[in-house]
């Protein structure tokens, strides 16, 4: 460009090293890859890149390994915090976090999550909540709001056939090993800014030894929900957020 | 002149971008990248709206948007 010159330009944003420079295999507009960077960001920040085992889970963000530039531990579905758990204990200097999705954490891996929050194991845990199963075709999963129409209730979800969606970040800060727990979303520039901050914040209670760190992103999968990319991130506004409402439900730092 | 540089071959055409642009100045083009998806740009004409917010940049779910900000000229662009 010829306007280079005499003007001073400074580069402002660029990833992080310590996210591959690959393309991901996430569908347009599917928000797994505006988290990956902010780990990789906060990672980085801690200076924590080289000493992270991270353990990523079954769904779409199984291939973390590919994206995030630290020693991963592959975990069968749900059980992440179970791994975690074994690698902290036997790693007692590793920081470890798990990364998760709604229908691996708040499914088939319940136990896990409550047991290892229970047990205040010094791990972190990224969740990150579309409300629906993404990688095997958009089933229901426990966090499928009222009425949102998935392959398996097409009709909508129905609350006295099959409950509720379950608020995993107050479950989680009902429990007495856990140090942080907070919902965060994505959607505008403003949210992005309290995710870092929660995000931030669950790895420093690792980091301190403080206990279990856990915070629940709210993020859109367009492909599932059969809407564009937009107006999936439109819904977060709209429909997530009433339903899961952002907050700190628990700091430990804060109730001293 | 602060400005965007979109990494064409990255971007998938969510145009997250536009719509979290606060000058409104990013579209979609009607370029299609080897993977076959319509690339987002901002167009010759509104380049110099460009405040290097980074809020685009921060949205691309992809990281496809790197920013670069004027140091001299902010002031004036604010404007």
């Amino acid at each position: 460009m010829s306007c280079q010159p005499d003007i001073k330009e400074e580069l402002v944003f660029d990833r992080p090293a310590a996210l591959a420079d690959v393309p991901t295999h996430y569908c347009p507009g599917c928000q797994h890859g505006v988290i990956h960077r902010m780990v990789a960001e906060c990672l980085e920040e801690f200076g924590l890149v080289e000493r992270t085992i991270a353990v990523s889970s079954i769904g779409c963000s199984v291939f973390l390994y590919n994206y995030i530039l630290v020693d991963t531990v592959e975990a069968p579905h749900g059980r992440a915090p179970a791994v975690a758990t074994g690698v902290k204990r036997a790693r007692t200097d590793a920081f470890v976090f798990a990364y998760q999705g709604d229908g691996d954490l708040a499914s088939i891996g319940l136990a896990e999550i409550m047991h290892a929050a229970n047990r205040g194991e010094r791990i972190s845990i990224v969740f990150v909540n579309n409300t629906v199963y993404g990688m095997t075709g958009g089933q229901m999963a426990p966090t499928t709001m009222i009425g949102q129409k998935t392959t398996t209730c097409p009709a909508g979800r129905c609350a006295e056939r099959e409950g509720g969606p379950m608020r995993m970040a107050e479950i989680i800060a009902s429990l007495d090993g856990v140090a942080y727990s907070s919902r965060v979303a994505v959607d505008s520039v403003k949210h992005m800014a309290q995710a870092k901050r929660a995000l931030r914040r669950a790895f420093e209670v690792q980091v301190k030894g403080e206990g279990f760190g856990f915070v629940e992103f709210l993020a859109t999968c367009p492909t599932n929900w059969r809407v564009s990319a937009v107006a999936a991130n439109e819904r977060v506004a709209k429909e997530m957020i009433p339903g899961f409402p952002l907050g700190v439900f628990k700091d430990a730092a804060k109730e001293d | 002149m602060s400005r965007i540089v979109i990494d064409e071959e990255r971007c998938k055409g969510c145009l997250l971008c536009a719509q979290v642009c606060p000058k409104t100045i990013i579209a979609a083009s009607s370029r299609f990248n080897a993977k076959g998806y319509k690339v987002a740009e901002v167009p010759e004409a509104a380049k110099d709206k460009c405040t290097g917010c980074a809020a685009c940049a921060q949205m691309c779910p992809d990281v496809a948007i790197k920013v670069w900000r004027s140091v001299k000229s902010k002031a004036k662009e604010n404007d």
